[in-house]
């Protein structure tokens, strides 16, 4: 049976990529954008120079070039309003809570996989195709769809994907988990996609050049929010005041650059502590931790364990996930993470995504 | 194209290909003249209901001798006519939008008591876009007169749709728009009642006798007359016919599908427009889906930027954010025929059951 499949086109080469497969292979394809942010809102980051982004007009105009040149049917979806609540507020409450958020993931489970895929299925779609670097698989024996890693481990996307659900998986396809990026652009310019070329994204979509600092002063002074009395100390461990800042999301755990302390060894942030306003920095050694709880667990290809597994741990998108062992808490809903090495900058509001070799595991947020 | 190749040359020049595109130009003018019941001096061409809605109300306000003035318009206009009204009130002038009852009809009574001493303009639509409820204007252009103020109604739903005779109407300034006679885009043109005082919006050479600058678009101009001209000898025939279609689309939807409300269904509407809450369903998903099985129909007025606003047409009525999102606007063209709603109801019918098996607010009422 020839079920609609609807295809989220972001105007890039992977998601065209994606339309272009499935159209090639017979598929009833639509192609929907998703508008997520008005870029022409917070003037000071507005960078109207800029492609490559989120819901920019050029993005939208490439995306209907490529369906009409498919010749499938396509729609700009306006998801504004939900963006802002799922993925905008919490990103900006997350900096102000001294956690470092990744707008990604919860964009993934609460619009991408969620509002779409109600969407699509209104619209009449069986299913909803992305193009993500990611594999989904449906294991007969425990009856669960298990997510992988892409095949271009530099490219895979697993770790922005951890929230998905069973039934958001279940109507998901991944076309592009299969094949190396080179193989995609390749592919691309056989079928003839007028982006094939076209640079690929970076960083956070909404956030103009990377500067998430100047985007949550922007966003206050949008809302009407006060931020001058944010400023506080930075301090070492033992309390002695190095210096002054401007706020606490202008810091990261890990971060060395941007401090404005001269000091003889390198200094790092350790931690933000919201309540006081302080910013606790120290030595490189003072980064390493061997354990931490990760919260709102999401197990994907098991069910929630009741013994401690084994896993290799990642906590951030480029870090190498580490040896660990993960002792399940509350059922499962939680999970402490203790490494076999410790390891540099657990940040809390990054997600911990636990693998078995390809298979993703569950993955949940550090504490 | 015997337009586009006699009309060539300028119309206000002197060789004889100018005076043959000046002659049918204004014969274009008598026709669009005779079709609303004026004189041909008395039509001035536009580029559209927009240039006609901009020009009739800020050039009679802007022309007013009254030293402190008001404009009294309606919260369910046009955007053509609303924003105009808003950029007037940048310019100090004060503006009451009046409320429609809740059925979308506005009370003659209601404009009544919002006119001042000072109140330069009225501006009340004569048939609504989105719901197609018909306006009391003649009524209104009775109080108008005996209280000696301008008024101008925006024809541009109902010109060829249902009779009219801008004397009876008793208006002084009325917009049509060429496409919605089955001319092209790009021509439209505003009645000006002899005697009234136009400052114009663009300054160039005394064309349209000095009241819209600019080399006229005499193939658009011809188009248009001869649409007016068609569209008046046909108009009970056609009149019968959509409001056949549209009647089968709003018995039919109504007996089959539970759960909906015709917005305005106790006001007197034109036979063409019908407009339809379904509780329970996102406009615009039941767009793209009725789309993809081939019918055109819209949720609301389109705005360019692309966000989704409840319309002001319907929330001004009273419904809810919700239930004005839950509304879609039917318009039966000149071949539609009731097989075509029949297929049409089929498809509703379908999309509705399923949106709302899928909806997370849909509650089925049980009688």
């Amino acid at each position: 049976m020839n079920e609609l499949i609807a295809v989220a086109m972001s105007g890039g080469v992977d998601s065209s990529t994606v339309a272009g497969m499935l159209r090639r292979d017979g598929h009833a394809v639509v192609g929907l954008t998703m508008q997520l942010w008005n870029q022409r809102r917070l003037p000071e980051v507005s960078n109207e120079g800029a492609t490559g982004r989120c819901c920019s007009l050029d993005d939208v105009y490439d995306a209907r070039h490529v369906a009409e040149s498919l010749g499938i049917p396509y729609y700009v979806i306006n998801f504004e309003k939900q963006f802002e609540a799922n993925v905008v507020k919490p990103f900006v409450e997350d900096y102000l809570a001294g956690r470092t958020p990744i707008p990604c993931t919860l964009c993934n489970n609460f619009v991408k996989f969620e509002e779409f895929i109600d969407m699509a299925r209104g619209v009449g779609a069986a299913k909803v195709a992305t193009g993500h670097y990611a594999r989904v698989r449906f294991d007969e024996a425990s009856g669960r769809y298990q997510l992988l890693r892409a095949v271009d481990a530099t490219k895979d996307q697993t770790y922005f994907l951890c929230g998905l659900t069973q039934k958001q998986l279940a109507h998901t396809l991944f076309p592009l988990g299969e094949f190396p990026k080179a193989r995609v652009r390749e592919m691309a310019r056989e079928l003839g996609i007028q982006v094939a070329d076209k640079k690929d994204s970076q960083e956070i979509c909404f956030v103009p050049n990377g500067d998430y600092a100047a985007f949550i002063d922007a966003y206050f002074k949008e809302q009407g929010v006060e931020t001058g009395a944010r400023r506080g100390e930075i301090v070492t461990s033992d309390g002695e005041v190095l210096g002054e800042h401007s706020g606490v999301h202008h810091f990261t755990v890990g971060q060395r650059k941007g401090l404005g302390i001269a000091a003889k060894e390198p200094l790092y942030v350790i931690s933000t502590e919201p309540m006081t306003q302080r910013v606790i920095v120290g030595g490189t050694d003072d980064l390493l931790r061997a354990e931490f709880v990760a919260r709102e667990m999401n197990w994907i290809s098991i069910a929630a364990p009741t013994e401690p597994v084994r896993a290799q741990v990642r906590i951030r998108n480029r870090h190498s996930p580490a040896g660990a062992t993960v002792f399940p808490l509350d059922g499962g809903a939680r999970a402490r993470v203790r490494f076999d090495e410790p390891q540099r900058a657990v940040t809390p509001g990054q997600s911990a995504v636990f693998y078995e070799g390809d298979l993703v595991l569950g993955g949940g947020w550090i504490e | 194209m015997a337009a586009l190749r006699d009309t060539a040359a300028n119309a206000s020049s002197v060789h004889q290909d100018g005076q043959r595109a000046r002659q049918r130009l204004e014969q274009a003018r008598s026709q669009v003249a005779r079709s609303l019941g004026c004189g041909p001096k008395e039509v001035v061409f536009t580029s559209g209901g927009t240039e006609a809605d901009n020009l009739a109300i800020l050039g009679a306000v802007r022309s007013s001798s009254k030293p402190a003035r008001h404009v009294v318009t309606t919260a369910i206009e046009h955007p053509a006519v609303l924003n105009a009204c808003r950029h007037l009130e940048r310019e100090s002038v004060e503006v009451t939008y009046v409320r429609p009852e809740r059925d979308g009809w506005v009370n003659p009574e209601a404009v009544r008591a919002a006119i001042r001493p000072e109140t330069a303009l009225v501006s009340v639509m004569h048939a609504n876009n989105e719901t197609g409820v018909v306006q009391p204007v003649a009524e209104i252009g009775r109080i108008t007169r005996e209280l000696g103020i301008l008024f101008h109604s925006d024809g541009v739903q109902a010109a060829g749709k249902i009779p009219v005779a801008v004397g009876d109407l008793g208006v002084d300034l009325y917009s049509i728009s060429g496409h919605k006679l089955n001319a092209p885009k790009g021509i439209g043109a505003l009645y000006v009642r002899k005697g009234v005082a136009m400052q114009p919006l663009q300054f160039g050479g005394r064309h349209e006798g000095g009241r819209r600058a600019g080399t006229e678009n005499v193939p658009g101009a011809i188009a248009l007359g001869a649409a007016a001209e068609l569209a008046e000898t046909h108009l009970d025939e056609r009149a019968e016919q959509m409001s056949r279609v549209r009647y089968r689309i709003e018995r039919r939807v109504a007996g089959e599908i539970p759960q909906i409300m015709v917005n305005g269904w106790t006001a007197p509407r034109l036979p063409n427009t019908v407009n339809i809450a379904f509780d329970g369903i996102e406009g615009e998903a039941l767009v793209i889906a009725l789309d993809l099985r081939g019918f055109a129909v819209s949720s609301g007025s389109a705005c360019s930027s692309g966000a989704v606003e409840p319309s002001h047409v319907l929330t001004a009525m009273g419904l809810t954010a919700e239930r004005a999102k839950a509304s879609l606007r039917f318009s039966v063209g000149l071949g539609n025929t009731i097989e075509q709603a029949d297929a049409l109801v089929d498809a509703i019918a379908a999309s509705c059951l399923h949106l709302r098996r899928l909806s997370p607010v849909y509650v089925e009422v049980v009688a």
